[in-house]
């Protein structure tokens, strides 16, 4: 009985996920100040309505993700980035 | 003396001597009150991500440079009375934010020289 438990098939092979260890990455390339005038590098945090994405998302540490979402906010003020917009990217 | 940053926006009804004046004005003003001009730039006509006061380009100016902290205000007042700039916004720079803008520059020289 036991032996014909383990011989169990699958007809598609369960999926195993393996996760990726998210990182911040202002920590890993030593990045000290974050750039409002960059819109193209802000835009990596933003979704496709422009909104700021969450940490759990980017994996930011949150030293700098108060500085993105101020930089954001910025770039935003001078319009460099829109508040809300459909398909950004 | 602090260094500091401002980025404003010129309306694009003006022709390209007009916008040139107009810059000038805000560059004498801060040179006229004691301040030392560090580095400009020009980004020239751009899009702007949404439309301010019904114009969707303008000509976009950065000049960093070094004052005392009441020339702030003043600056910003006359941004407000002139009818051409139509967004403008000046930040303290950091110390790493300093760092940042003189790295970004000498990499440019160096392009320059390289060309």
């Amino acid at each position: 009985m036991s032996q014909n438990q383990s011989e169990i098939r699958y007809l598609t092979p369960p999926s195993v996920e393996i996760k990726k260890k998210k990182y911040c990455r202002f920590k890993k390339n030593k990045i000290k100040y974050v750039d409002y005038k960059d819109p193209e590098f802000l835009k990596k945090f933003l979704n496709e309505q422009g909104k700021i994405l969450p940490r759990r998302l980017t994996g930011t540490s949150l030293k700098y993700q108060r500085k993105v979402s101020t930089a954001i906010k910025r770039a935003r003020h001078i319009a460099l980035l829109p508040f809300v917009t459909d398909l950004l990217k | 003396m602090y260094q500091y940053e401002t980025v404003f926006i010129v309306t694009p009804v003006l022709s390209e001597a007009q916008m040139k004046e107009a810059v000038m004005k805000f560059r004498t003003l801060i040179t006229d009150e004691g301040g030392s001009i560090v580095h400009e730039e020009d980004w020239g006509l751009r899009k702007l991500a949404y439309p301010i006061q019904k114009k969707s380009t303008g000509f976009y100016n950065l000049v960093e440079f070094k004052a005392n902290p009441e020339f702030i205000t003043k600056l910003e007042t006359e941004y407000r009375r002139d009818e051409r700039v139509i967004r403008f916004m000046t930040l303290k720079l950091d110390k790493y934010a300093a760092e940042y803008s003189e790295r970004k520059r000498s990499k440019q020289s160096a392009k320059k020289v390289e060309e």
